[in-house]
C-alpha cells in the first residue's frame, strides 16, 4: 500500500509543477501586449495575472471530470501512465520556453497522455477522430478566427482614429488593452487550474483515496490555484518577448485589438463549445493585428518556428510520455529514474537557459534578434538531449548537467563547453 | 469522426463581428473623447460627442461584465 501512496504523493507533486509550468508558459497569453506596448510595467503585468488566476481558480466549481475530453479511453487508467503523461508535457512546455516559442500547454498534456496510453494499453486507448476534431483542427481553426477578426478591427480602428492625435489617444487604447488582458487571465485561472485539480482529483480517486464521483477537496483547489498563480508570476519572459516583440512591433491601437479579438476569441470558443487553444488565439491575433496595419509586419521566420513547434507539440510530449510510460512500467524504480531524469532535464533546460537570461528588465528591448536566433542553436542541443527515449540517456543527461552549470556564471566560457552537450 | 462545422462557424462569427464591434465603439469613445479637448481649446462645447463617448464606453464596460459572467457561469 505504502507502494501506492508514494507514487501517488509523486503524480501530485508532479501535476502541480505542470501547472506551475502552464502558469508562467501562458502568461504571455495575456499580458504580452500589454508589456510591449508599455499598457503596463511588466512585474505589475504579471502580478495582476496571477492574482486573477488565482481568482479564476476558485470561480468555476465545475471540475474536469476528464483529462483528455474523450482523446483516449480514460477507464481503468493507471496512475503511473497520469506520471509519465505529465512528464512528456512538462519537459515540452520547458524546452519551447527555452527557445521563447509559445505552445499550447493544453495539447502538450494531451500528447504525453497519447504516447504514454499507448505504450500502456496499445494505440487502441486512442480516439483518432478525436484528436482529429480537438487537436489539430482547432489548431488550424484558432490562429485564422483571431488573425483575421484581429486584422479587420485593427484596419477599423486605424480608419476611425486616424484624424486623432496618436498620443491622446494611447492612453485610452492602454486601459482597454489592460481590461481585456484582465478577462484573458481570469478565464485562463478558471480552465488551466480546473485541468490540474481534475487530474489531481482522478489520479486520487484512481489510488482510492476518494470516492468515484467526488469533488476535489479544498486542499486540492488551493494548492492547483497558487501552482498556476506562481508560475504566471515568475513570468515566462522569453514567450512574452516573442509575442509581443518577436512577431511583429505592436502599436497601443494593434494591442487593443489584439487582446480585445483574443478575449473574444476564447469566450465565445468556451461558452460555444468548441475549444480553441488560448496560445493560439492569442498568437494569430498578435499577427492578425501586425498584417492590419498600413506598413506593418509580421516576422515571418520566427512566425515559422512558432508554427513547426505547434506541430511537434504532439509527437514531442508523445514521445516523453511513451518513453516515460516504458520506466514507469518496469516497477519502483523506473519511477525512481523517470522522476530523476524529469528533474535532471528540468535542470538541464534552467541551465542553458541562464546562458541568455531574459526577465521583466530587458523584456521590451528592441533588439530581438539575439534571442529569436540564438535559441536556434539551442533548439537542436536541447532537443537531443531531451526527446529521445529517456533509458539510454541517463549519463548524458547528468553530463549536461554537469558540464552546463559551472560554465554558465561565464557566459564567453559556455562556447567551449558546448561540443560536450550536444 | 464527426466535425462540429455548425460550432466553428458560430465561434467564428461571433468572435469577428463582436471584436470588431467593441473595438469600433471604443475608438469612437476615444475619438468622442479628443474632441472635447479640441473644442474646449477653441472655447466651444462638445456635449454631444461626450455623451456619445461615454455611452461608447458603458457598451463596452457591459461587454467586459458580460465576460465575466460566462467566465463564473
Amino acid at each position: 500500500m505504502e507502494h501506492i501512496t508514494l507514487l501517488l504523493g509523486i503524480v501530485i507533486v508532479t501535476a502541480l509543477v505542470f501547472d506551475f509550468t502552464n502558469g508562467f508558459h501562458d502568461t504571455a497569453n495575456a499580458m504580452a501586449t500589454t508589456i510591449s506596448t508599455g499598457a503596463l510595467k511588466p512585474k505589475t503585468a504579471v502580478a495582476m495575472s496571477a492574482v486573477l488566476n488565482l481568482v479564476g481558480a476558485f470561480l468555476s466549481v465545475e471540475v474536469a471530470k476528464t483529462i483528455s475530453g474523450g482523446i483516449i479511453n480514460e477507464d481503468g487508467l493507471k496512475t503511473e501512465v497520469i506520471f509519465a503523461a505529465l512528464v512528456g508535457a512538462i519537459l515540452w512546455n520547458l524546452l519551447t520556453w527555452l527557445v521563447g516559442l509559445p505552445s499550447s500547454s493544453s495539447h502538450a498534456l494531451f500528447g504525453g497522455l497519447i504516447g504514454a496510453a499507448v505504450m500502456s494499453m496499445g494505440w487502441s486507448s486512442i480516439d483518432g477522430g478525436t484528436v482529429v476534431t480537438k487537436i489539430l483542427l482547432p489548431a488550424v481553426a484558432a490562429p485564422l478566427v483571431a488573425g483575421i477578426a484581429a486584422m479587420l478591427a485593427t484596419r477599423l480602428t486605424y480608419r476611425i482614429g486616424s484624424k486623432t492625435d496618436q498620443k491622446a489617444t494611447a492612453k485610452g487604447y492602454r486601459a482597454g488593452q489592460i481590461a481585456s488582458a484582465g478577462l484573458v487571465s481570469l478565464a485562463h485561472g478558471t480552465n488551466d487550474a480546473q485541468k490540474t485539480m481534475g487530474i489531481i482529483t482522478l489520479a486520487l480517486i484512481t489510488g482510492g483515496v476518494l470516492n468515484p464521483g467526488a469533488n476535489p477537496p479544498m486542499w486540492v483547489i488551493v494548492s492547483a490555484g497558487t501552482a498556476i498563480a506562481l508560475g504566471t508570476y515568475l513570468g515566462g519572459w522569453r514567450i512574452i518577448r516573442t509575442m509581443g516583440k518577436g512577431l511583429t512591433d505592436l502599436a497601443p491601437q494593434q494591442g487593443f485589438a489584439a487582446q480585445t479579438s483574443a478575449a473574444t476569441a476564447i469566450l465565445a470558443s468556451s461558452h460555444i463549445g468548441f475549444s480553441l487553444s488560448t496560445t493560439q488565439v492569442c498568437s494569430g491575433a498578435v499577427m492578425g493585428s501586425g498584417l492590419g496595419r498600413k506598413g506593418g509586419v509580421v516576422r515571418w521566420s520566427t512566425a515559422t518556428r512558432m508554427f513547426i513547434a505547434w506541430g511537434l507539440t504532439l509527437p514531442a510530449a508523445g514521445l516523453v510520455g511513451a518513453g516515460a510510460e516504458f520506466l514507469t512500467k518496469q516497477g519502483s524504480w523506473g519511477v525512481a529514474v523517470t522522476a530523476l531524469l524529469l528533474i535532471a532535464g528540468a535542470g538541464t533546460i534552467w541551465a542553458l537557459s541562464r546562458r541568455n537570461s531574459i526577465d521583466h528588465t530587458n523584456v521590451t528591448d528592441d533588439d530581438v534578434t539575439d534571442v529569436t536566433d540564438e535559441p536556434a542553436g539551442v533548439v537542436t542541443t536541447a532537443i537531443a538531449a531531451v526527446t529521445p527515449p529517456p533509458a539510454g540517456t541517463v549519463a548524458d543527461l547528468d553530463t549536461d548537467v554537469k558540464t552546463t552549470i559551472p560554465a554558465s556564471p561565464a557566459p564567453p566560457s559556455a562556447e567551449p563547453a558546448r561540443p560536450a552537450t550536444v | 469522426m464527426h466535425i462540429d462545422w455548425a460550432a466553428l462557424g458560430s465561434v467564428f462569427g461571433v468572435s469577428l463581428v463582436i471584436t470588431v464591434a467593441l473595438v469600433g465603439l471604443f475608438t469612437l469613445g476615444i475619438v468622442g473623447l479628443t474632441k472635447r479637448e479640441s473644442a474646449a481649446a477653441q472655447g466651444n462645447s462638445a456635449a454631444l460627442a461626450v455623451s456619445g463617448a461615454y455611452a461608447c464606453f458603458a457598451l463596452c464596460a457591459a461587454a467586459v461584465g458580460y465576460g465575466i459572467f460566462l467566465i463564473v457561469a
